[in-house]
């Protein structure tokens, strides 16, 4: 397997041989096939591919929001594929920070709220102030969803995602439901974090250009990893155009 | 419109649990219109033809003895359709099997089988044989209650003779219908009975040829019943008469006439409350439908359905529920009111009492319950008809919440986020919130109302049974008899304790207002049978005036320092001028009490006695019992605290059904509202839930975000329920109260603890089904779908 040579080169997370089979009715669709993967402290990696290439469904098997079909899936070398449904719960609320397509904030909770969502449930949080402070947005942070516009509250589901200090960061279409100057300021804020708090991070897109600021690119087809890709040059969000 | 339908229909399908929540709060309230409708209409009717077949009469009068010959002079009022003279007596009776003495009535009948009023209905066996003084026929509840057969055979003293009746017919009459002893509220049909027999034979017996002291008849129509009673009284002054009065004041009619009333009440209260909460579901049902399908609608008009028909498909979520619970409603309406008619057969003596289902009421019952349908789905179709197709297509903008009382101050960093995210839910919808909170209240009132009926009539026990009355029996004279008969009581083996008491016929006047009313002569008021008010406490007897019970004041319009005019029915039949001293709210009954030598003084006759109260040793009552079964002179003695056990059995029986019924449906409504509010906030939040799930939260922790809101809706509606309950039971005794008993406002703490168990358990349970759904969220759509 290659990869960037970044950091101590420690794999946080292993994809190991996962394949994933989905019954609809009497269809049976190959959604993932053997797949392996090994994912470094610190790098930022983006998962490219189109609409049905299993990039989302391999995204869930990593957050652990489901199981695969065949292989495993390891992190800090502990194999999460024998995880008991309390176990990924606590694998999600300790080490997993998510980030979704339509932010999927709390809309009765103001921002600083939907933080402290997550920093009650976690061991070693920063302050939700400070997570606020991180994606800039501590001016708004007593406003609700509703007063935010989408990159305000894509901004505060970053927040959220970072303020427990977790290990992974998913980030799914992140930039997918906004426009294209706030989709690079949202860019903008997950490379902060990864590169100021050493996050290893993760987002899938179908964007191609967003590729461009990834320490590696892994592309996906029909289930397939079809090609991983170093990137030599990395260009910052602010760069990237589509 | 048939793929709509077909839309709607698997709609419906998959929305079962709601809908079929909301048909059976529908069918609680069409089951008790349905059945109280039909039990009203049934007992009315059985009555009436009861009535009008064995001629019951509508004036009645009891006399000393008066010459059969008056007989045709009545017949001569003008109103007077038709006249029966009968010779009617107390006695004491000696039944097989039956230590203690027992009371029956002798009303005598015609030698030959005719048709006359106040008739009888032979239910078994034949009518009296003309030369056979010793046959009677018997009542058959009293033969019931003594499992005594035709054929069998009673003793009676009878003008101070033993004899020996031979009861060759078991029947029922209208004059009967509840059996119960005259003073007395509780029927104890192992003690009263009465006995049909031979005119001749009681002629005899009581020494009164040609002679009669009761006397019955019917009023042609349109007469008036006031001018003929008032004739009666001037005809019947000299011949000793009690005074004559129309069917209201008979006491069997009064009965079976005040429990038609009192289920005709229960007509409205129920099935209004079950409507209101059927309204209130669809309303947040329907809503809810409608802003889920905000794209469907928009695809709908897009292609050209009209407004109307995407109207009426979304009235169809209503209708279709309204419609099965108003069938299913018919159904057990109609087999409730069977049932409750039949636990009447078992109260009320009725030759036989129909059970009629009405379609008038059936119709009228899908009317009201589709104008519910209508009334709960209107805004939420009107919101549908008015949506223009484009702005359907796009989502819904997102809810606004505003700071609200949480944000004050330092509060906030206190609470938990979980506990804000209930806070800011119900207060950005806090009529929603209220009126859920009001509609379980409503089941939690069912309950504390349903009980109440109980624990009044058990107040009422208990203040009777043993604060009143300390007496074991009580004695009744045929006639006054002297003040010396207490030496003979008091020479008894067996008797501890005895009280003489005096009672005395009269008739009361204040202004306009009369009232045929006999008054109670005691020693004092703490005797063995004590003045007892009912908050529990001793009134004293007043030294000169009377003191009257305060329903018997209200019905005259007198106040205590009022004087009341007092006309004597009995012996020297004088009127006296009496001042009303003090009243006493009695629960049972109307009464005037008086200190017993201030009757003697006004009557003008001192020294006699009516009866006597008396405790008597339990280990010599066999041979008491012996004594007073051939006394001479007694026409009944009351076995009080024997009463007390068949009357507990009954309410016993009755409180187990009715607490089933009564549970049954405040559980349905408690359960319709809590799983309907929660399934609705699953619905609206099932997207956030997830997202909080996906954040690591367990399933315990969004458990309690989702069911923490019913929860707290639920424990504040405890409390507003007591009160709905309270409030309820007020009417409800207002409007149960009579002259016969008011109903005592008094609640046992069980009443309270029970509703708050049933509550708790069914909102335990609407909250587990929802947690069922909770627990299969799909984690994985929330990440790709936009609400």
């Amino acid at each position: 397997m290659q990869h960037n040579g970044k950091s101590n080169d420690k794999a946080v997370l292993r994809v190991d041989d996962v394949s994933k089979i989905y019954t609809m009715g009497e269809v049976k669709v190959d959604a993932l096939k053997h797949v392996s993967a090994d994912f470094y402290e610190g790098e930022l990696v983006v998962l490219l591919g189109t609409s049905g290439s299993g990039k989302s469904t391999l995204l869930n098997i990593i957050g652990g929001l489901d199981v695969p079909t065949q292989g495993k899936l390891y992190f800090r070398g502990k194999e999460m594929t024998a995880a008991t449904e309390d176990d990924l719960t606590m694998y999600r609320r300790e080490s997993i920070g998510f980030v979704f397509q339509f932010y999927n904030l709390i809309s009765s909770l103001t921002a600083l709220e939907n933080v402290q969502l997550v920093t009650e449930i976690s061991d070693n949080p920063m302050a939700a102030e400070k997570a606020l402070t991180l994606v800039s947005l501590s001016a708004r942070m007593n406003h609700f969803p509703a007063q935010l516009s989408g990159g305000e509250q894509q901004r505060v589901a970053i927040a959220r995602a970072v303020a427990k200090r977790p290990e992974l960061l998913l980030c799914d279409e992140p930039t997918g439901a906004l426009d294209y100057e706030t989709g690079k300021l949202v860019l903008e804020v997950i490379r902060k974090v990864n590169q100021e708090l050493g996050t290893t991070t993760l987002v899938i897109t179908h964007n191609v250009s967003i590729a461009a600021m990834a320490d590696r690119v892994i592309h996906m087809r029909s289930g397939e990893i079809t090609e991983i890709e170093i990137n030599k040059s990395k260009l910052s969000p602010s760069d990237l155009s589509w | 419109m048939k793929k709509l339908n077909r839309k709607l229909l698997r709609e419906l399908m998959r929305m079962k649990g709601q809908m079929l929540a909301v048909a059976a709060v529908v069918a609680c309230g069409i089951s008790v219109f349905i059945s109280m409708t039909n039990v009203e209409f049934s007992l009315t009717s059985t009555k009436e033809r009861y009535y009008s077949e064995y001629r019951f009469a509508d004036v009645f009068m009891q006399v000393k003895r008066a010459p059969e010959t008056l007989t045709d002079r009545v017949r001569n009022i003008p109103g007077v359709a038709s006249v029966r003279s009968r010779i009617v007596t107390d006695v004491t009776i000696d039944v097989p099997g039956l230590d203690e003495p027992a009371s029956g009535r002798l009303v005598s009948m015609p030698d030959r089988k005719m048709p006359v009023l106040n008739d009888i209905f032979l239910r078994e066996g034949r009518y009296i044989e003309p030369g056979h003084p010793e046959e009677v026929i018997a009542s058959e509840i009293f033969m019931k209650a003594n499992a005594l057969k035709v054929g069998d055979r009673v003793g009676a003293v009878i003008n101070g003779r033993w004899k020996e009746l031979q009861i060759v017919g078991m029947c029922l009459s209208p004059e009967y219908i509840y059996e119960v002893k005259p003073g007395s509220f509780f029927p104890d049909n192992r003690r009263y009975g009465i006995f049909w027999m031979s005119r001749e034979a009681l002629e005899s017996a009581l020494d009164m040829a040609s002679a009669f002291n009761d006397l019955s008849l019917t009023l042609a129509h349109g007469a008036s019943e006031k001018d003929v009673i008032q004739r009666l009284d001037d005809m019947f002054r000299r011949y000793g008469s009690l005074g004559a009065y129309g069917r209201s004041e008979h006491l069997s009619d009064r009965f079976i006439s005040d429990e038609i009333k009192q289920v005709g009440m229960q007509i409205t209260v129920l099935p209004t409350i079950f409507l209101a909460v059927a309204v209130f579901l669809l309303n947040i049902v329907l809503k809810r439908i409608v802003s889920t399908q905000r794209d469907q609608i928009a695809v709908m008009k897009a292609n050209g359905y009209s407004n109307e028909e995407v109207g009426l498909h979304y009235l169809g979520f209503a209708l279709v529920p309204v419609a099965i619970g108003a069938l299913s409603g018919t159904v057990v309406g109609a087999w409730l009111g069977l049932g409750l008619t039949m636990v009447y057969e078992g109260i009320y003596n009725f030759p036989e009492l129909f059970y009629f289902f009405r379609f008038e009421n059936a119709a009228l019952s899908v009317l009201l319950s589709t104008g519910a349908a209508l009334f709960g789905a209107l805004s939420a179709v009107r919101q549908a008809v008015s949506l223009p197709p484009a702005e359907a297509m796009r989502p819904e903008s997102p809810v606004v919440y505003k700071p609200g009382f949480l944000d004050r101050g330092e509060l906030q960093k206190k609470i938990p986020v979980s506990i804000r995210i209930i806070v800011r839910n119900l207060e950005r919808r806090r009529w929603k919130a209220a009126l859920s909170v009001l509609m379980i209240a409503f089941a939690v009132g069912i309950l504390i109302s349903g009980r109440y009926g109980y624990d009044a009539v058990y107040h009422i026990i208990l203040v009777e049974f043993s604060e009143k009355h300390r007496e074991d029996l009580t004695i009744v004279f045929n006639e006054p008899r002297p003040f010396s008969v207490k030496y003979e009581l008091a020479s008894m083996d067996g008797v501890l304790e005895y009280d003489l008491f005096r009672e005395e016929p009269a008739r009361f006047s204040f202004g306009h207002r009369s009232r045929r009313q006999s008054i109670t002569g005691l020693g004092s008021s703490d005797g063995l049978n004590r003045l007892i008010n009912s908050h529990n406490q001793l009134v004293s007897l007043p030294e000169n005036g009377l003191l009257l019970t305060s329903s018997l004041a209200e019905i005259l319009g007198v106040s205590p320092g009022d004087t009341l005019t007092v006309e004597f029915l009995q012996g020297m039949r004088k009127t006296a001028y009496v001042p009303v001293e003090k009243t006493i709210d009695e629960l049972l009954g109307l009464s005037a009490y008086i200190n017993m030598d201030v009757l003697d003084r006004l009557t003008g006759e001192a020294g006699i006695v009516s009866g006597a109260h008396m405790r008597i040793d339990q280990h010599k009552a066999g041979g008491l019992f012996a004594d007073f079964k051939e006394m001479p002179g007694i026409s009944g003695t009351n076995m009080l605290k024997a009463m007390l056990k068949s009357f507990e059995d009954i309410i016993a029986k009755s409180v187990a059904t009715s607490t089933i019924f009564l549970t049954t449906f405040a559980g349905i409504l408690a359960y319709a509202v809590v799983y309907n509010g929660t399934r609705i906030n699953l619905s609206e939040r099932a997207r956030e839930l997830s997202s909080l799930r996906v954040l690591g939260m367990t399933k315990h922790e969004i458990s309690f975000i989702l069911l923490g809101e019913q929860a707290f809706l639920t424990a504040v509606a405890i409390p507003v329920g007591y009160l709905v309950g309270i409030v309820l039971s007020v009417l409800l005794a207002l409007g149960l109260s009579s002259e016969l008993y008011r109903m005592p406002i008094v609640f046992s703490s069980f009443n309270f603890v029970f509703a708050l168990g049933v509550i708790v358990a069914v909102a335990a349970f609407s909250g587990l089904m929802v947690n069922y759904r909770l627990n299969k969220l799909d984690l994985i759509a929330v990440l790709k779908t936009r609400e």
